[in-house]
């Protein structure tokens, strides 16, 4: 059922042109298998994964390429049977345009999986422990674009609520809205695992009401379900509704306070299509090597949503649909407000690449000069989080890291309302983002420099160390030699000699036992062969 | 006259007693300033300003016996939160003591011409350097300050300087070029 009870908003936000029936107007399309899958190491959030295989290695579908790296890292699996060709640097889809650790698949078209352990209904017996491996095995993180570990945030503490993120509210993306056209119950069941997993008490799955058709599926879904577990609340059309601490306050009214997760207020949050993922992890045990992206623009010829391996080329999805127009201007991966371009088409598809946008030339109006602001505080009325945005502009431009600080520059989730409203054009995003690095970049400074520091004390005590004990030896054996000529000198000629004697008589020992031993290993050595 | 002269005694053998208490108790170990400063410094102990390393720079400094501008791994960067500390004038970096890299870098040890002298080592002010006689050495690059110590030691020059390049995860975004306008522009 539809909850009808009046839901809160949140502050700023903006109505834009959707354009989403662009690619909306067929059914999810299968796309044929490419000669090539080139799998990045780093798909996720946190740290890179290791690699398991070598090159040369036949591996087989579903098979494990990469482990998690350590708590907070997801696993990659292979998207194809075939042969492990290469492990080795190629450009990833990364704002920063930078090549990153890859392994190339060369397809053998034999589509032949590893053996898998469906756990299918029996899901509900499984304990949450285990459950959560299965998730964190198969390599799952939020599929919404943030891409996340999935299993990190599962935990099951004081969960009360799980939130379905199906709100989808950045312009031209339609994959989530043709999952649940399709694949409703799929997606519930997903949901099921994930409330088992978190014990959660009930479901609420957020949709905006610009998809009548994916609200209708769902609902009709949960009639069948009849558990009383999941509710659709249909939310307003607003960008960033999406965003998750934004959804969060939608939905319940309470804010995620800085800094802290939504696990803390009793709300887990995850993409439909993470729950997806999840189903046909846990229920068919396939790992995450698919996903459903959306190929979108004016800018390529037959816009649509596929279902692609990750690993894919993203020229092989434009060829598949229709390949570029002849206006295409711009490859962009993500929405207009948070994607970012793509220096090339030979980039493989992520598991966060939620859409494929190719703008054409008259959409796009890059190389215009920017305007002064001129602090009319457009982008503070628009922004979500309640920041200051001409502000921070001002301490970025001026490198001014402790104002920034101050102005909360960490809470911006870099939506892109203010730049969108900025009479003056200013990328108001690209100059955050510039700060933020920065300010990283000094903290993984200091980090280090601290470290050095340490090492050359440590380094510098151990000299020291090692010279005061030489120094010590030395006075010892001067003390010693003293006292032996004190000694001397006062005892007679005689001992000196007998002393002498003994010293000698001694080694004379020594050398003839060596000469005895040396003998017999020789004797040994002779008596072996025969 | 007499009640006057003890008790003000009394009272200033009193104060003498607290301060030479607080004299004790609230000592301060080390100069202060010279911490602040040594933080601020990169910690290549690379030499370059002429100290053997940033610490004894770091009290030349306090003692106004060194300038500011005589670290080039600081940079620019250092130079100013060293004025912004000290209350002085910015200027630029000496170039006598060197340049500003553009990029970090580290060393690495060619193995196959390594001899194992354990004199690379010996300079290594991070202990950076791992080996031991006549065996093979190698750097631990993660702890390599790139203060280059280790290459003038080394007798047969199998030691070489590499550049460090960002990756995806240490990247930093450049600030936008002014002629550049908002992608969503509208």
């Amino acid at each position: 059922m539809t909850q009808t009870d009046t839901i809160s908003k949140f502050d700023g936000g903006l109505t834009l042109v959707a354009y989403k029936h662009l690619s909306t107007g067929s059914a999810i399309s299968s796309m044929e298998q490419c000669k090539q899958y080139i799998i990045p190491l780093q798909q996720h959030i946190g740290i890179i994964s290791q690699p398991l295989v070598k090159k040369g290695e036949r591996v087989l579908k579903g098979q494990m390429l990469a482990k998690p790296g350590n708590m907070i890292s997801a696993a990659v699996h292979s998207p194809v049977s075939g042969i492990v060709s290469d492990i080795k640097q190629h450009e990833v889809p990364h704002i920063s345009g930078l090549p990153d650790l890859c392994i190339f698949i060369e397809n053998d078209f034999k589509d032949e999986w590893i053996e898998r352990h469906p756990l299918a209904d029996d899901y509900n017996q499984a304990t949450s422990s285990g459950l959560r491996n299965i998730i964190r095995d198969a390599g799952i993180v939020g599929l919404g674009g943030a891409a996340f570990p999935s299993a990190v945030k599962q935990t099951e503490i004081n969960i009360k609520t799980l939130i379905l993120n199906a709100v989808e509210c950045e312009p031209y993306i339609s994959c989530d809205d043709v999952l649940m056209r399709e694949h409703a119950q799929e997606v519930l069941t997903g949901a099921d695992i994930i409330g088992h997993v978190i014990k959660a008490r009930q479901c609420i799955i957020a949709i905006e009401d610009n998809k009548p058709e994916a609200i209708k599926a769902i609902q009709s879904a949960i009639d069948n379900d009849g558990t009383g577990f999941f509710n659709i609340q249909v939310v307003p059309t607003i960008y960033p509704s999406g965003g998750e601490k934004q959804l969060i306050q939608i939905i319940t009214g309470e804010e995620v306070p800085r800094g802290r997760y939504p696990a803390e207020i009793g709300v887990l949050c995850h993409n439909v299509a993470t729950a997806y993922a999840i189903y046909r992890a846990v229920y068919l045990d396939e790992p995450l090597i698919s996903r459903i992206t959306t190929v979108t623009g004016h800018g390529v010829k037959q816009p649509q949503n596929i279902e692609v391996l990750v690993g894919t080329p993203v020229s092989a999805c434009i060829e598949h649909c229709g390949g570029y127009t002849e206006s295409s201007d711009e490859l962009i991966m993500g929405g207009p407000m948070m994607g970012f371009s793509l220096n090339s088409d030979t980039l493989p598809v992520v598991k966060a690449s939620n859409c494929l946008l190719v703008t054409a030339k008259e959409e796009n109006r890059h190389k215009q000069k920017h305007l002064p602001c001129i602090r009319c505080g457009k982008c503070v009325e628009v922004c979500p989080v309640r920041l200051l945005p001409q502000q921070l502009y001002w301490y970025a431009s001026s490198k001014n890291v402790d104002r920034l600080i101050e102005h909360n520059l960490f809470d911006c989730i870099e939506c892109g309302c203010c730049a969108y409203v900025c009479p003056s054009d200013i990328p108001l995003v690209q100059y955050y983002r510039y700060a933020k690095t920065t300010i990283w970049q000094q903290e993984r400074e200091r980090k280090a420099s601290d470290i050095a520091r340490q090492r050359h004390e440590k380094h510098q005590q151990r000299l020291e160390k090692i010279k005061l004990e030489r120094e010590e030896k030395l006075r010892q054996k001067r003390e010693l030699l003293k006292k032996k000529s004190n000694g001397n000198a006062a005892d007679n000629k005689d001992g000196d000699k007998d002393n002498k004697q003994a010293a000698i008589a001694e080694a004379i020992a020594r050398a003839q036992a060596k000469k005895v031993e040396r003998n017999k290993g020789k004797d040994n050595e002779n008596k072996e062969p025969g | 006259m007499f009640t006057v002269i003890i008790t003000l005694a009394i009272i200033a053998s009193i104060f003498g007693l607290i301060l030479a208490y607080s004299a004790v108790r609230f000592r301060v170990e080390g100069d202060p300033v010279v911490d602040k400063i040594d933080a601020l410094l990169p910690q290549t102990q690379c030499g370059q300003c002429t100290f053997p390393g940033c610490r004894p720079y770091a009290e030349a400094m306090a003692k106004g016996e060194a300038d500011i501008n005589q670290c080039p791994p600081g940079g620019e960067a250092t130079i100013i939160a060293l004025a912004d500390l000290l209350d002085v004038e910015v200027k630029p970096l000496n170039a006598e003591h060197g340049e500003v890299k553009t990029l970090p870098t580290i060393v690495r040890i060619d193995e196959q011409t390594c001899i194992g002298c354990t004199l690379c080592i010996q300079a290594c002010p991070v202990d950076a350097i791992l080996g031991a006689a006549k065996q093979m050495h190698t750097v631990i690059e993660s702890e390599c300050t790139g203060c280059n110590l280790c290459i003038p030691p080394c007798p047969v020059d199998c030691i070489h300087i590499f550049e460090v390049r960002p990756t995806v995860r240490t990247w930093t975004a450049e600030l936008p070029d002014v002629d550049y306008a908002a992608p969503h522009a509208s």
